[in-house]
């Protein structure tokens, strides 16, 4: 009967379903199967996964990690701030620090080489929103996240922080160079 | 048609839809187990950093 | 308790005193939060739009913060705790279990709202309503919120004790209507959502005070979602109710089928919740296994059950109206159907924006890799607003204006402006929402003061397209809050000076609903079958809008860097 009422017929659940509803729910259904397979078949041959590596740090234990691959590694400074920029060395590890607010340091890649770039926060949520290519990480303090990335394209690349920071959320722009 | 009438000819399905309790549990069980309890599960798996 | 029960002689709908007064004050407060959520919007929209940028920084954020509380919580939390009214006591033709604890849960959300938003304007709590650990709020911050969480699992508590009244007073024979189920599922969810929310909220108001050391903000994260996405689902398993309720009120449409709507919403029960994973797919901290099972609602089952009721809730409508005899061709139905009434408009407006944008950006945005290419983007918020702004909010509308004459018991006033609200509020914000999506795939953040990024050490260009859908989000989110404002003027206004109607008889006994007729449920049984070929020629549209979205985006994956 009507949606306001009880079923009309006590025993609903008895009644046949029209053909037309069941051909939709079986699209449906495998609509939603496609869909389900699509995310575990992209893990074993897509090229754009998530790293699943992660551990529990500290912003200490982090930012002596990263400031040692600094010491080691840079090859000039940028900007009044005298920021470093760092080459990281292909197929190796390089340390991104997200901290009010900025990002730290600039760091160097090539193109076509895979690096395990390490993210972390020494204070509150940030993410980091690489730009124009857009792809978005979410970095957590407490937590270093090691994401595999090859660049596939070369030029000056933006980090926007795009995870609410505080009042200077908005400057909080890092970058990469691709060579 | 009064209600213990006819009750063993109500399929299992609509019993179940008609017993709000148990939906209730069933509703709370399902996400309590699948994404909290796993969810805590891996936190609680992340290796500590070297 | 004594109590007497009130016909409405328009629509016979019977109602309870002391249901009635709560459902009263409870959507009247809400009204009075839409309204705070609306100015707040208007700040909100008149920074974000690049040409004005009016707020500094600050007040940008405690805007913003505001407006999504008061928007995401108060607005739509007490007017669902009316829904659970209505759809329990009203519906079921009995006395409302408890009424006293009911006000003991209303007053506490209401002065759990009300000291959250002290928090908020003092300034020191701009913590966007995530409030993400260890960013810290004030202590009356989380308070006010536990508050909140509280008294709406009072008005959960009452629901369920209703439906046992019902039951034990025999007011109804057999199963509830097919509404006050809808309304069941978004009762269980709610009781998860809270359950989970006291669990996160608890702690960090003791954390906020200084009795508790620390949070782990990954752990935070995770079942804060159980509580901010699911509350998500809450909403759309009551206005998934509202849209079987009007169109039955309206034109006296029918569910399909019971069978296929009730174990859709049982698919919600079991599944809808898992989403709160969506938020946390570009984290570290959880497992792919995890990630994939969580965010396809358990292998899209709640997808489904979303597909199906976005097929039986047209299908009613049509199957209505060719028993009325609009039978011409494919889309008679649709062509006549009561476009000039503002309910039903607004609630067809709501099932089409919510159909196409709300779900398909939503499944898109919940696909674990391809949540990287949006993640805290303005894809986000727009994608929100096509859901509980286009979906819940023009639903709660759309069933007001019903409300107004049979609950308020007064005339709407200005019946045409009315009739265009649902369409100004309804179209205009799906336009922001897609404008929205625009600016998020091409990577502007949300929650950020400045596209141009003053004061940072580098700069950097958006495209110029960016530019223009952020431009064109300012226009549009203008008009739809005159739209919005339009209907808060419309339902005051009425409330204030509409004319006022006959109540109908009032009895001390409620009058059950009688028992269907052995004819009836003969009827009901094939014979009356009507089938639906405009239903579905427009799911096969969704279907289709569907897939080419969905592997456009994969398509877009494909071409960013190489991540493993
Ligand atoms: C009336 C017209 C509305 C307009 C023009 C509007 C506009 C906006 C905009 C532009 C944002 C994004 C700000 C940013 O991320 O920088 C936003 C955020 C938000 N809006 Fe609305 N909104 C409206 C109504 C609503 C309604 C009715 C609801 C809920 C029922 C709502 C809930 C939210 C929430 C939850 C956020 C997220 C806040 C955050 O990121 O913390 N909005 N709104
Ligand atoms: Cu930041
Ligand atoms: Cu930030």
């Amino acid at each position: 009967m009507s949606s306001i009422l009880p079923p009309s017929n006590r025993l609903w659940w008895k009644e046949s379903i029209d053909k037309t509803e069941w051909t939709w729910i079986g699209i449906a259904f495998v609509w939603g199967m496609i869909m389900f397979v699509m995310m575990i078949y992209w893990h074993i041959y897509g090229k754009q996964n998530l790293s699943n590596e992660a551990y529990k740090t500290t912003p200490e234990m982090f930012a002596a990690k990263a400031e040692k691959f600094i010491a080691e590694n840079t090859i000039r400074t940028e900007t009044d701030l005298e920021i470093p920029v760092v080459k990281v060395p292909p197929g190796g590890d390089g340390y991104l620090i997200a901290r009010l607010w900025n990002w730290y340091p600039i760091l160097e890649l090539q193109e076509g080489k895979e690096y395990k770039i390490h993210l972390s926060s020494m204070d509150y949520n940030h993410g980091f929103s690489l730009q124009p290519v857009n792809i978005n990480i979410q970095v957590i303090p407490g937590y270093e996240h090691v994401v595999k990335m090859t660049p596939t394209s070369t030029g000056t690349f933006a980090i926007v922080c795009n995870e609410f920071c505080g009042i200077g959320h908005h400057t909080m722009l890092g970058r990469i160079y691709v060579k | 048609m009064a209600d213990n009438e006819n009750d063993n000819d109500i399929p299992f399905m609509q019993k179940l839809l008609d017993n709000h309790f148990l939906l209730l549990v069933i509703g709370v069980v399902s996400p309590g187990v699948l994404y909290i309890l796993w969810g805590i599960i891996d936190i609680m798996n992340t290796p500590l950093a070297k | 308790m004594a109590t007497t029960y009130r016909t409405c002689p328009a629509s016979g709908l019977q109602f309870e005193a002391h249901a009635e007064k709560l459902m009263k004050w409870n959507a009247v407060v809400a009204v009075l939060w839409l309204l705070v959520g609306g100015i707040g919007a208007l700040g909100v929209i008149m920074t974000r739009w690049p040409a004005f940028k009016l707020l500094p920084a600050d007040q940008f954020y405690t805007i913003l913060t505001a407006h999504g509380i008061d928007m995401l919580l108060m607005w739509i939390l007490h007017f669902e705790m009316a829904v659970l009214y209505f759809a329990s006591s009203v519906l079921l033709r009995c006395r409302i279990w408890a009424p006293k604890l009911g006000w003991g849960g209303f007053w506490l959300m209401v002065i759990g709202g009300l000291m959250t938003n002290v928090a908020i304007f003092q300034g020191e709590s701009s913590v966007m309503f995530t409030s993400y650990v260890p960013m810290q709020a004030a202590p009356h911050f989380y308070l006010g919120l536990i508050l909140v969480a509280v008294g709406s699992l009072i008005g959960c508590a009452i629901f369920f004790g209703t439906l046992v009244v019902a039951k034990k007073d025999k007011t109804y024979t057999g199963s509830i209507p097919m509404v006050t189920f809808g309304a069941l599922t978004a009762a269980i969810i709610a009781v998860f959502t809270i359950l989970s929310g006291a669990g996160i909220l608890i702690p960090t108001f003791l954390w906020s005070v200084g009795l508790i050391k620390e949070i782990d903000a990954q752990l935070y994260r995770m079942v804060w979602w159980a509580l901010g996405h699911s509350s998500q689902q809450i909403n759309v398993a009551a206005h998934v109710s509202i849209w079987y309720l009007i169109p039955a009120i309206v034109i006296g449409a029918k569910p399909l089928s019971e069978k296929v709507s009730r174990g859709a919403f049982l698919l919600y029960i079991l599944f809808l919740q898992l989403a709160s994973a969506h938020h946390l797919l570009s984290d570290p901290g959880m497992s792919a296994e995890w990630k994939v099972l969580n965010t396809s609602y358990f292998m899209y089952f709640a997808v489904m059950a979303s597909m199906i009721h976005g097929f039986t809730v047209p299908g009613a409508v049509e199957a209505a109206m060719r028993r009325k005899g609009f039978n011409n061709g494919l889309f008679e139905w649709l062509r006549k159907a009561p476009w000039g009434n503002p309910a039903f408009a607004g609630m067809f407006i709501s099932l089409v924006s919510f159909g196409f944008l709300g779900g398909i950006s939503g499944v898109v945005l919940g696909t674990e890799q391809i949540n990287m290419l949006m993640h805290n983007t303005f894809y986000v918020p727009g994608h929100f607003h096509t859901t509980v702004v286009t979906g819940t909010t023009l639903a709660f509308m759309a069933v007001t204006y019903l409300l107004v004459p049979t609950l308020f018991r007064r005339k709407m006033i200005w019946p045409k402006l009315c009739q265009i609200q649902p369409y100004l509020f309804g179209i205009a914000m799906s336009i922001t929402g897609l404008v929205m999506m625009g600016a998020g795939t091409l990577g502007v953040s949300r929650r950020h003061w400045d596209m141009a990024f003053s004061g940072a050490p580098f700069q950097y260009e958006w495209p110029g397209a960016a530019y223009l859908m952020m431009g064109m989000t300012g226009f549009f989110g203008v008009i739809t809050i005159i739209g919005g404002a339009l209907w808060i003027v419309l339902v005051v206004g009425s409330l204030l000076f509409g004319e006022k109607l006959d109540g109908g008889a009032v009895s001390d006994k409620p009058t059950p609903i009688p028992a269907a007729t052995p004819a009836a449920a003969a009827s009901h049984h094939g014979s009356d079958h009507v089938a639906v070929p405009g239903t579905v020629i427009l799911a096969l549209a969704l279907l289709v809008a569907f897939v080419l979205y969905y592997y456009v985006n994969w398509k877009y994956l494909s071409e960013v860097w190489l991540l493993s």
